[in-house]
């Protein structure tokens, strides 16, 4: 599992790196979305892969009663999820803004490429 | 927990507060909106002084103030810090931002709706990222302060700003991509993201996954050094700060600054007395290199938008190296220079719009005739009264823009390089000047000497070449535009004079930030206020009884 996801991963992002690099500023915006979602499965898998470990207390644990260490070895990290869910809103609410931009770049010179003007002019 | 403690968080809570408030009111109400800004600038003003009056005064133990977010005890919860160096920051913020909005009030802060809301959300998030303690709230004050730099950076709509503010932010959101994942690796290798806690694990960490530690440090630095522009990751600055209105451009100037703020805090608390040499050793030749471009771009250049934008680097390469250097001694010259540096490029930005309104008559024919083909949501000519001696105004701002950007005499820039020198070539008894601080004062000093060259040939082109046959017409200034440069430059003037007192506050702040073993007792044995409500154990106890 761990090889699929570290493959997974770097796949993703490579494929984000290409296309960053790439002159329509759509590209970009694609390339961008793309290095996100591989660094939000990054941040998810740096909290351990464990399968059936939901990451929550058992209800005696709750109640301030003393935790039977085995419960909490049965538990997965949830501090990684909730930066992975911060993560997420973060970057898709700049990614709309660079949206937003990148549509009045459009409209004001005419062409998508990231520098404002085709290469030839 | 003291009722003063909770000051701490009025800079981050006071513009949040204030910009929501302005969020819905439409652009005829500009005058209000300007008003309530205002008053949340001095505000913050105020407070800053307070606070640099309480870390300074005794007030809190070792001069550093904790607010513990929540009242979660500190590794859990998120811990809010004042010490000397953020309170003098928070300083330099408000200063540099009663400049900004004072010079937006006649013009730029009349056009566009939003202006001084993200004017105030942009203060919350520098501020917040020099208050906060913990990794993960540092980014998301990042991403306040950069969201809302987006939107300022566009303000006074015009294809350039659109061009410019598309490529910035394509580097910052990856930027943001490379925080994320040095958090992400920091936190694998330690399971912790408070940074006094991760400063004492950081240490006792097994040799295995020691190298996760550093590769993390590494790519968190790696966002860091794309704030603050180190070559190779700087070359969207200049066109940014050329592209960027007036006001805003001061304020970018101060983000440069926080990204080195960061590298300076983190480094110094995670790898103290030179623990990671080839990190120490990277931001020195980064710096070096970057000095270097600064100043070739300085002289490149023609256009004073840009030739303040490579100062700008220049400035950054500088405190770069010399946080690369380490030497303990070096960092109170550093900050001297840093505020100094800060002052006068954000001087300097908020005057080119006034020089650049020094016309010959030909190039004025040419400007209405370009201006009548672009599409530009521009601010109108300032009415009303005009300043005297306009010309003599701008030309002697100008000139104290210069010496303080190369560091000459009489000036604060002078005071910081000297500060600097002086700390190089004495670097402790008996220890010899290695060939590493020779090398940073051959590039200071070549680099000041070419920020004159470029400097003066700038000035003779737009003030005494524009006499005789082709005289310029005095451009006419508002009382409004021209007091912000006044008033940085006089912060400038008092920093030369009250030299000796500052020097010995950012010298306790310099060793402050060298003292990981205090700070770490502070933050982490900060206990929570006791509470009104009795605690989930008595209650859990009082449900059982009966």
């Amino acid at each position: 599992m761990d090889i699929v996801l570290s493959l997974a991963i770097g796949i993703v992002f490579a494929a984000g790196i290409w296309l960053v690099l790439r002159p329509r500023s759509f590209q970009v915006l694609a390339g961008l979305m793309l290095m996100s979602y591989a660094v939000n499965l990054f941040i998810f898998a740096m909290g351990r892969l464990r399968v059936d470990h939901p990451p929550l207390l058992t209800e005696a644990a709750a109640r301030g009663k003393p935790v039977d260490p085995a419960t909490l070895a049965a538990m997965a990290d949830p501090l990684p999820q909730a930066l992975v869910l911060t993560a997420i809103v973060i970057g898709f609410a700049t990614t709309a803004l660079y949206l937003v931009v990148m549509i009045g770049s459009r409209g004001l010179t005419a062409t998508d490429h990231v520098d404002g003007r085709e290469p030839d002019q | 927990m003291k009722a003063l403690d909770h000051l701490l968080l009025l800079p981050v809570l006071l513009p949040l507060l204030c910009g929501a408030a302005m969020a819905p009111l439409t652009q005829g109400w500009h005058r209000l909106k300007f008003a309530l800004g205002y008053a949340s600038v001095l505000g913050m003003l105020a407070s800053a002084l307070v606070l640099v009056a309480m870390t300074d005064g005794g007030y809190w133990e070792k001069g550093i103030g904790v607010y513990l977010a929540a009242n979660w005890a500190a590794p859990f919860g998120i811990a809010l810090v004042a010490d000397r160096l953020a309170a003098l920051m928070l300083l330099l913020t408000a200063l540099l931002a009663l400049a900004a909005l004072h010079y937006a009030m006649q013009r730029w802060g009349r056009i566009g709706v939003h202006f001084h809301t993200l004017f105030q959300f942009l203060l919350m998030g520098i501020n917040g990222a020099f208050l906060t303690h913990d990794l993960f709230n540092l980014f998301v004050f990042f991403e306040v302060m950069l969201a809302s730099s987006y939107g300022l950076l566009l303000h006074g709509y015009n294809a350039e700003r659109l061009r410019a503010g598309m490529q910035y932010i394509a580097v910052n959101l990856a930027a943001s991509l490379l925080f994320l994942i040095g958090i992400a690796l920091i936190y694998a290798a330690t399971g912790t993201l408070n940074m006094a806690d991760l400063a004492q694990r950081i240490d006792a960490i097994a040799a295995a996954d020691r190298g996760l530690v550093e590769a993390g440090a590494i790519i968190l630095t790696l966002a860091f050094l794309i704030k603050s522009a180190m070559w190779p990751l700087g070359f969207w600055l200049p066109t940014t700060y050329a592209a960027a209105s007036p006001p805003v451009a001061a304020m970018l100037v101060l983000m440069t600054k926080v990204g080195t703020y960061a590298i300076l805090r983190l480094w110094l608390l995670w790898f103290p007395a030179g623990a990671f040499g080839p990190g120490y050793d990277a931001l020195l030749w980064g710096g070096a290199a970057t000095i270097v471009f600064g100043a070739a771009g300085m002289l490149s250049t023609d256009t004073a938008g840009r030739m303040a934008g490579y100062g700008a680097i220049v400035s950054s390469g500088t405190l770069l190296a010399l946080i690369g250097y380490g030497q303990p001694s070096l960092v109170a010259a550093g900050l001297y220079y840093l505020l100094g540096s800060t002052l006068a490029v954000a001087a300097f930005l908020l005057l080119v719009e006034l020089i650049d309104r020094i016309r010959t008559p030909g190039a004025a024919i040419l400007a209405v005739t370009m201006e009548a083909y672009a599409v530009e949501d521009k601010p109108e000519e300032p009415v009303g009264q005009g300043v005297p001696a306009a010309m003599a105004f701008l030309a002697l701002s100008f000139a104290a823009c210069a010496l303080m950007i190369a560091g000459l005499p009489p000036l604060s820039g002078f005071v910081a390089k000297f500060g600097i020198f002086h700390a190089l070539l004495n670097p402790g008894a008996g220890m010899p000047v290695d060939a590493g601080a020779w090398m940073l004062i051959a590039l200071v000093l070549a680099s000041g000497l070419v920020s004159v060259v470029a400097m003066l040939r700038f000035g003779v082109r737009t003030f005494w070449a524009n006499s005789g046959a082709t005289r310029a017409t005095p451009p006419r200034l508002h009382r409004s535009e021209v007091m912000p440069v006044l008033f940085l430059l006089a912060l400038s003037a008092v920093m030369t004079v009250e030299a000796g007192p500052i020097f010995g506050y950012l010298g306790r702040a310099g060793a402050g930030i060298q003292r990981p073993a205090d700070y770490v007792a502070r933050v982490l044995q900060t206990a929570p206020a006791p509470g009104p409500v009795p605690g989930p154990a008595a209650v859990v106890a009082k449900e059982a009884a009966p």
